[in-house]
């Protein structure tokens, strides 16, 4: 279609194609942000197990790391929510088991769900989640407490990475939003 | 570059059959507001660009007079002036709205239009010899929307946006504060205004394109333009590739902001530092889009006022495209602070240190050409000069900043404000100013008043040095920026600081001074009053131009 246009018009078309892919590009940044982070653990982004592409079980190393749990609520949600323990010192490449509590201090049924990351940035790429209640969202009725597990490994492979090999302690930091309509997740 | 002029047509029968047709000039109301004259739109995005450069000079002469002391002096009383409830916080928050209105007028609608749309429409088809751009109407739809953009973030400061009146964002409209963080329909009408002066931008670089591409005369190789047509070239190519980015960035703003969309949340799953990814995508080649057409103008005048052709023509065309290319993949060297691997750090560092490179060939070009000229140093060439000796100052800071680790102690203190003051307030408007000097002849047909001219290049080359060059030390000591309020250990700089706005102040007075005055009892200008230097197309035809040019097309050897 476009051969058959005037000069001009074709210059002018292509410019304009250009533009519109430079507008897609800039709405395609979101998911491809998205799928960089998971990939690269950039900002500190987790690791969530596949049991599929995981070959075997990882070596348990001698090294243990500390790793110290963070619980915080958004301000519209009527929610307590605490780590039973603050911290836990884990070998690296072991399975643990942390558990939060989450207490609904309201009247009305809430549902809520956890946004994540871990500091320093550089441990998001071997902070592995196996079993997480950040994956769903969880619905709390009135009054009601839950212990909620997360089941995690280091990647043993921290200790080939010359940024995160020296790290000492990884801070796993939820915080839980309300979930409500309007505001689905991207 | 060739020197064409020695082969353009004998312009005693141009002129001749261009003045038969002087009769079909429109009226006074059709021909400035249905305007597809490239030369009468260029003229009316150069009033509105200085129309627009006054506005937001005078919101920069109140900051610095806020400024000018520690403590809170005049804030509160100005935003009474608009609502007279006004508090303390809604004082605070109207200097927010200031350094948001500073910014985006002074990018979008100073530097931009006059650069672009004002040279670029004047000077681009007069210099590859075309009749007039590729579509005459779209041009006119480019200009009104950049004037109607400029009404709507005019009108955004006079509406609720948060804890006051406007939007206080910074121009970078970064998210949260910008989604959460302002309610009231401010930030909607500012990102509004963005998108329509983007989309007038966008309309304008297709027309740009079209025209450079494809309505140049015969003979008129692309290594045959002048260089300011390279440059607007150039930049028509980055504004279409960033700005979109910028219209996705914003857009997605506006949904997070009126629709429920988590985009740059976090509470739905999004992200803020992915506004700052694509803003800063589309902001770093935007500081490229300002300063390279200044490039491109002060290749023209020091080729001209040296007598000489430019020094590496080749190499100053491309220097520009590697400059443009290289501009897409640093962005987040404005970012170094939210949290990068070093790694990451250490590429973006190197790959914006590269940069200096290409800059560093056209510095040294520019050096060459005048080597051995026989120079002559009328208004516009000290305007040059005085562009390439800030410039390179704004250069050697930006290199500096260029650094992660350095960036982690300098990020969003003065010292950045002074870096790209010297690059932009001192870079692109002496450029501008220097264009303006060189081609006002051309354009009105009457002379500037020389002794005025360089009056006001001293009297602001001075001012503008006073004004930023304190701002390196402020920055060093600490002091942040974007705050309206400081410790007492930084008034006696600002305070400096602030005395430099008032002579800069009277030097742009000057300026307006001698428009007026040459406008009305300048000499008449010849048609190439620059002498055997000035070898480009524009300087074949009359001063001014007459209404339509080259019906028939020159032949350039």
């Amino acid at each position: 279609m476009i051969a058959r246009l005037s000069p001009n018009a074709k210059t002018a078309s292509l410019a304009a194609l250009l533009a519109l892919a430079m507008v897609g590009l800039g709405f395609a940044a979101v998911p491809l942000y998205d799928l960089f982070c998971r990939v690269t653990g950039f900002g500190g982004t987790t690791q969530r197990f596949d049991p599929v592409a995981a070959a075997a079980t990882p070596q348990v190393l001698a090294q243990t790391i500390s790793v110290r749990f963070d619980a915080n609520v958004s301000p519209k949600l009527p929610w307590k929510f605490y780590p039973e323990h603050p911290t836990d010192t884990v070998s690296i490449g072991a399975r643990d088991m942390a558990i939060f509590i989450a207490e609904n201090q309201s009247g009305q049924p809430v549902s809520g769900t956890a946004s994540f990351n871990v500091t320093p940035d550089a441990a998001g790429k071997y902070f592995t989640k196996i079993q997480c209640f950040c994956f769903t969202e969880q619905r709390l009725e009135p009054g009601q407490q839950v212990r909620m597990p997360v089941l995690f490994f280091v990647d043993p492979k921290i200790m080939d990475d010359p940024d995160a090999r020296d790290i000492q302690e990884i801070t796993l930091s939820y915080t839980f939003h309300p979930v409500d309509g309007a505001k689905k997740a991207s | 570059m060739t020197d064409i002029a020695a082969t353009a047509p004998a312009h005693g029968h141009d002129h001749a059959h261009d003045h038969d047709h002087d009769h079909d000039t429109p009226g006074f109301f059709v021909r400035w507001f249905m305007s597809t004259n490239h030369k009468d739109i260029g003229t009316l995005y150069l009033i509105f660009a200085i129309i627009a450069g006054i506005v937001g000079g005078v919101i920069s002469g109140m900051m610095r007079l806020e400024l000018a002391h520690p403590g809170i002096q005049y804030l509160t009383g100005w935003a009474q002036f608009f609502d007279a409830s006004a508090g303390e916080v809604q004082g605070k928050h109207f200097w927010n709205v200031m350094i948001t209105a500073h910014g985006l007028i002074m990018v979008f609608f100073m530097v931009m239009p006059a650069m672009i749309g004002g040279f670029g429409n004047w000077f681009v088809p007069l210099m590859i010899g075309a009749p007039d751009m590729a579509f005459p109407r779209m041009n006119n739809v480019s200009f009104w929307l950049t004037a109607v953009a400029f009404v709507m973030l005019v009108g955004s400061m006079f509406v609720p946006g948060g804890s006051g009146l406007g939007a206080g964002t910074g121009w970078t409209v970064y998210a949260p504060l910008s989604t959460s963080g302002s309610a009231g329909p401010a930030v909607d009408m500012a990102i509004f205004s963005l998108h329509l002066a983007g989309a007038a931008s966008i309309l304008g670089a297709i027309n740009f394109i079209t025209t450079i591409f494809n309505m140049r005369a015969p003979g008129m190789t692309l290594h045959k333009m002048p260089l300011f047509v390279w440059s607007v070239l150039v930049t028509a190519f980055l504004l279409l590739l960033a700005l979109p980015v910028l219209a996705a960035a914003i857009t997605m703003l506006l949904t997070d902001r009126n629709f429920g969309t988590t985009f740059y949340d976090a509470t739905g799953g999004g992200d803020p530092v992915l506004y700052q990814h694509l803003f800063w995508f589309f902001g770093h080649p935007e500081v490229y889009i300002m300063i390279l057409p200044g490039f491109g103008i002060v290749s023209q005048i020091i080729s001209t006022f040296s007598r000489k052709p430019v020094f590496g023509y080749l190499g100053m065309a491309y220097a520009m495209v590697a400059i443009g290319v290289v501009g897409f993949i640093v962005w987040a060297h404005h970012m170094f602070t939210v949290g990068m691997s070093v790694n990451l750090k250490m590429y973006f560092t190197a790959a914006t240190m590269v940069i200096a490179v290409p800059t560093g060939i056209k510095i040294f070009s520019w050096i060459a050409t005048m080597w051995g000229g026989s120079m002559s140093f009328k208004t516009p060439m000290v305007w040059a000069l005085g562009f390439i000796f800030m410039f390179t100052v704004g250069g050697v800071t930006g290199v500096v900043l260029a650094n992660g680790g350095v960036d982690t102690n300098l990020h969003d203190t003065y010292y950045v404000v002074a870096h790209f003051h010297y690059v932009l307030s001192l870079g692109a408007v002496f450029s501008l100013f220097a264009g303006f000097y060189y081609w006002f002849p051309k354009m009105s047909g009457r002379m500037y008043n020389e002794a005025l001219g360089q009056l006001h290049f001293w009297i602001f080359f001075i001012g503008v040095n006073v004004l930023f060059f304190p701002q390196h030390f402020l920055g060093q000591q600490g002091m942040p920026r974007r705050y309206p309020d400081y410790a007492e250990a930084y008034a006696y700089w600002h305070l400096i600081s602030s005395y430099g706005y008032v002579i800069m102040a009277v030097g742009v007075l000057i300026f307006f001074v001698n428009i007026l005055w040459s406008l009305v009892a300048g000499k008449k200008a010849a048609d190439n009053p620059w002498g055997e230097g000035a070898t480009t197309l524009e300087w074949t035809l009359s001063s001014p131009p007459p209404f339509h040019q080259f019906n028939e097309l020159p032949r350039i050897a």
